[in-house]
């Protein structure tokens, strides 16, 4: 039982890592209606942002989070009026492969920079787990902070898409874009401002990420982010919730399996279960389901 | 149509490039070198995932030959060209450096491409030693521990200076068992590398005579190489005492953070991948305390020729290097020794070079002494005779076991 | 009237027959001189390979109109079925074994395509692209614990683990992860131009059929094409089995052509790459898939002169020519361009 609880524990904390990355997925996927591939390299320079403020400049932690949503934020918005604005009026397919390219483009950049050998991220926390149980179950710090870190998370991004102004010039944009500009909304502005949330989202995961599992290299960002996107399509992507869901189910499908089936197959297992789901419900956990017109 | 003058363009572009690249290698037929350096060529992951074993080859390779032609007598020309760790790339990048005349070649660094580039050169008949690539699919000519095959036939023209994947594993497991550093033994290795499952293959060959008792056997793969709690908690919940990784410092440096985390501190006995870890930037050496591990290299030790090479390494690249970089210059250093006092070898064709040095290296008496061993020798198998040096990690460093 | 009596379709597939036959004339040629570089010689299989690659899946995409992000996958099963059936079949002459490799490739990759249609018929869009994600990840993990020997009593395969014990003179064939080695290099320039003529050629007259009427009236609306009583499942299944058939022989050659081949070569970022070539090329304009597939392919190579800036620079590149064929000004500038021609055909007809 023990035993059960601590894979329990252990998938929920991965989950709840992937779910910090997929809500920023979600996010640009709901309005923008792109796959954003280079959301998983964006999370590794917020990571490497953060890592040089604090290991090199002595930084507290808290300023090298800062630093690091800043920083991304402006490289989100950076990489969308270069890459992404131009083709706006493009097919999705074609925004999907610069999308691409700009993840070619942060990996081999960040390589350049930093040098491809592997950094170790600095504690935050204390490595010191909670221990319950008499020590029988252990709870990392950093496993906690993220779980919270993520509904925080997740009730601010539904509070701001419900309740803001910006939030439902954001939902107006995704419902119908030319609608939304009708009604006055800038709709440029607003999908310029959803990558700017999603980015800073990406460098606050990316510090968490790495909190969690603290390896460092240039290609880090690169498995968890499609990991994220299938979480994120497991719980029905464009919901923020669904996100969260798909996240944290994610994580402990993978740990589940790996614990009680196979290590060897646990990643086709994580995918076969995504397969049966969307069978079942072929819009995702969350997703909502689109009555087609005719 | 609209896309068409696009997709010209591009075409031009590349084409333009494609020329700019043929114009360099064209004038050169492999083997007839105009100029007065030995060129020796190597291939590596220099970008991609594995990019750290790939540049520090690369390094280590380079400060040789720039010692070397310190020395004013024969002269090397070196180039290492990118595989991003994928055994397509790599015979791209052999061929390319067959297009600039490469007249001996230094192998591929990892062991998939490694295999793909020994048999092309073995069809070109061009000299390969290579530094890291430690797969028996290289050198060939290997039996399979598990089936008894032999399922690659030995290529003359292919020698390794790492130890050869099974040797490593045989090893290790006769180590413990000889000291009796475990009684209950856990195995965590990389099952998509072939490296680390190579490893495995022998290590669980050579324990199942040896009568050790492995509890728990687990794997990962470059997809899932983030969390280690199963792993860990699989070890631990049968009672391992003993953790054995043949993997790289990578992946061993999360599963020592994540078991410490876990409460579980278990002996670890790594292979010569586990070199390096002390060297990872902000790694907490305490977490390592007690690690042995096989290694030809170690940074720390105080002999002239390895602190020469460290400082010069550290002030050219700002890392401390690890046994890549360490095998990379040997190997420029060995093919050095091999041919400096013979005659005509910057105009000598590849395949001549492959004659000389292939007689000279199982001739039995060329013995060669670099950074990760002493008066080492090859025979005809292809694999050096050089034996892991049992090290631990006491106070973030290393100490010899014996 | 035009003079040859040819619709605007059938010009565009003979001018790419011709542009087909003519770079293999020249390459060929260039070749027999002697005049190709190493590195362009070794990279002539590997380009039909990514070029049949891309057609088969502009079937899918451009054709059929949904995103595959797992089309490596079919390459994958192709790769290793035909290495394998290669090493396995007692056929002596080399262009009979590779035909019959590639059939096997194929038999095998249109198996898993009909096995991944099933249920990639009932969903949509990007729902539909992860779970061709998905089987692509769970054949490579399945490939990756495979474990196949032959001595002679026969082929043996083991799961998970490798169990086999071989008799004397036995051979492992795929070893698990460590892939396939030693392969037998008989796949030849002249074999990937024959695969590549071969697909156009099946491409070509699909597209032009009742039944490529059918799929792309599905692909346009399939409400639409439902209500008029084209069965849904049937031409999506057909289009996505052939598209993984010949996505297999694909791998077949490319593996064939290789020494070593093993399950992590086709992974997500290979799917991602032969969709560049797809996208690059413009869906369903078979002739923009085989440009860029070759041009692609060679890039890298071509940019070695960049050293450590290479893959920086290849992404450069990328992006700006997504940005540059998608650019409306360059775009209305072209149509100008154009237009005087366009206007001849219009006075033609």
């Amino acid at each position: 039982m023990l035993v059960f609880l601590n894979h329990l524990i252990n998938g929920v904390s991965l989950g709840s890592v992937y779910a910090i990355i997929a809500l920023g997925y979600t996010m640009v996927y709901g309005i923008a209606k792109m796959l954003n591939f280079a959301h998983g390299d964006v999370i590794m320079v917020g990571a490497y942002v953060c890592f040089f403020a604090v290991s090199s400049y002595n930084l507290p932690p808290l300023v090298g989070v800062a630093l690091a949503a800043a920083v991304c934020t402006a490289l989100g918005i950076l990489i969308e009026r270069l890459a992404y604005k131009p083709l706006r009026q493009a097919s999705s397919l074609a925004v999907l492969i610069t999308a691409i390219g700009v993840s070619y483009l942060l990996q081999n950049g960040a390589q350049i920079l930093w040098s491809s050998n592997i950094k170790m991220f600095p504690a935050f926390f204390s490595s010191q787990p909670i221990a319950l149980f008499g020590g029988e179950l252990k709870i990392t710090i950093a496993a906690i902070v993220t779980v919270l870190a993520c509904v925080v998370i997740m009730a601010a991004l539904v509070w701001f898409t419900g309740r803001t102004k910006m939030g439902k010039a954001m939902r107006a944009c995704s419902e119908d874009k030319a609608a939304a500009q009708l009604m006055g909304i800038n709709v440029n502005a607003t999908i310029s401002m959803t990558f700017a949330i999603g980015s800073a989202l990406a460098a606050i995961a990316g510090v968490l990420f790495c909190s969690a599992y603290p390896i460092l290299t240039p290609t880090t960002g690169a498995m968890p982010g499609i990991k994220a996107f299938t979480a994120a399509v497991f719980g029905g992507i464009g919901s923020i919730p669904g996100a969260l869901l798909g996240g944290v189910l994610l994580g402990m499908i993978e740990i589940f399996a790996s614990a009680y089936i196979s290590t060897q197959l646990s990643n086709a297992i994580v995918f076969a279960v995504l397969i049966v789901v969307l069978l079942v419900r072929p819009t995702g956990l969350l997703g909502k389901q689109v009555r087609e017109k005719v | 149509m609209k896309k068409f003058l696009a997709l010209l363009l591009a075409l031009t572009l590349t084409l333009g490039l494609a020329a700019c690249g043929g114009d360099d290698g064209g004038k050169d037929v492999p083997g007839q070198s105009g100029g007065p350096a030995l060129r020796i060529g190597g291939v590596g992951p220099l970008t991609g995932g594995a990019a750290i074993y790939g540049n520090a080859a690369k390094g280590g390779a380079e400060i040789a030959a720039e010692e070397i032609n310190a020395l004013g007598g024969l002269q090397i020309e070196l180039r290492y060209e990118d595989d991003a760790h994928d055994a397509e790339k790599s015979v791209n990048a052999y061929n390319t450096l067959k297009d600039w005349g490469m007249q001996v070649f230094l192998g591929s660094v990892t062991s998939a491409p490694g295999a793909a580039t020994a048999a092309e050169s073995n069809g070109d008949h061009i000299f390969y030693l290579t530094p890291s690539a430690s797969s028996t699919a290289v050198i060939g000519g290997v039996v399979n521990p598990l089936t008894g095959s032999v399922d690659t036939p030995r290529r003359d023209n292919v020698f390794q200076m790492c130890f050869v994947d099974p040797d490593q594993g045989a090893y290790s497991a006769q180590y413990i068992s000889d000291n009796g550093l475990g009684s209950k033994i856990a195995v965590i290795y990389k099952n998509d590398d072939v490296y680390s499952t190579g490893i495995f293959n022998s290590f669980s060959a050579k324990a199942g005579e040896l009568g050790l008792d492995i509890v728990s056997v687990t794997t990962f793969t470059t997809d899932s190489q983030t969390d280690f709690s199963v792993q860990i908690a699989d070890a631990k919940n049968s009672g391992a005492d003993l953790v054995y990784l043949p993997t790289y410092y990578e992946a061993n440096a999360l599963i020592l953070t994540q078991a410490n985390a876990a409460g579980y501190s278990p002996k670890y006995f790594g292979v010569d991948g586990m070199d390096g870890i002390l060297s990872v930037k902000g790694f907490d050496a305490a977490l390592a305390e007690g690690v042995m591990l096989l290694t030809p290299f170690n940074a720390d030790a105080e002999d002239e020729r390895t602190k020469s090479f460290v400082s010069k390494y550290q002030e050219k690249y700002g890392d401390v290097p690890n046994q890549f970089a360490a095998d990379a210059y040997d190997c420029v250093y060995a093919i050095y020794e091999a041919l400096k006092d013979e005659e005509g070898v910057t105009e000598a064709s590849a395949s001549d070079l492959c004659d000389k040095l292939t007689a000279k290296f199982t001739g039995g008496s060329f013995t060669f002494t670099g950074l990760t061993g002493e008066n080492m020798t090859w025979d005809a198998t292809g694999a050096v005779s050089k034996y892991p040096r049992g090290m631990y990690i006491e106070n973030g460093a290393y100490v010899g076991m014996d | 009237m035009n003079k040859l009596h040819l619709s605007k379709a059938s010009r565009v597939n003979f001018a790419t027959y011709a542009m087909v036959i003519a770079a293999y004339a020249v390459l060929q040629f260039m070749g027999g001189a002697g005049i190709l570089s190493a590195t362009m010689r070794g990279q002539l299989v590997p380009i039909c390979a990514y070029v049949a690659m891309a057609l088969s899946l502009n079937l899918t995409v451009g054709v059929l109109g949904e995103l595959s992000l797992g089309h490596a996958g079919f390459m994958s099963v192709g790769a290793f079925a035909g290495a394998v059936a290669a090493a396995a079949l007692p056929i002596p002459s080399a262009p009979l074994r590779l035909a019959a490799a590639m059939a096997a490739g194929a038999l095998f990759a249109a198996l898993a395509g009909a096995l991944v249609g099933v249920p990639v018929l009932r969903l949509n869009g990007d729902y539909l692209a992860i779970v061709t994600l998905a089987f692509g990840q769970i054949i490579k993990s399945i490939v990756e614990n495979l474990y196949i020997g032959m001595d002679s009593r026969g082929l043996h395969t083991s799961f998970l683990e490798n169990r086999l014990t071989l008799r004397e003179g036995g051979l492992m064939i795929l070893n698990g992860p460590m892939g396939i080695n030693g392969i037998n290099k008989i796949s030849t320039f002249t074999a990937g131009f024959l695969l590549v003529m071969l697909i156009l050629v099946v491409i070509f007259h699909l597209v032009g059929s009742r039944t490529g009427r059918a799929i792309m009236a599905l692909r346009d609306n399939r409400i639409a094409a439902e209500s008029v009583g084209i069965p849904v499942t049937k031409y999506k299944l057909m289009a996505f089995v052939i598209a993984a058939a010949m996505a297999g022989a694909a791998g077949t050659l490319f593996a064939l052509g290789q020494n070593t081949i093993t399950a992590s070569k086709f992974d997500f970022n290979t799917s991602i790459l032969i969709l560049v070539f797809v996208v690059l090329g413009g869906q369903g304009r078979m002739w923009g898939s085989i440009i860029a597939a070759a041009l692609l392919t060679i890039l890298p190579e071509a940019l070695r002169e960049f050293a450590d800036y290479r893959m920086l620079v290849y992404a450069v590149v990328l992006i700006l020519v997504m940005l540059a064929t998608n650019n409306p000004t360059l775009q209305g500038f072209f149509t100008s361009l154009f237009r005087k021609n366009k206007r001849k055909e219009a006075a033609g007809k």
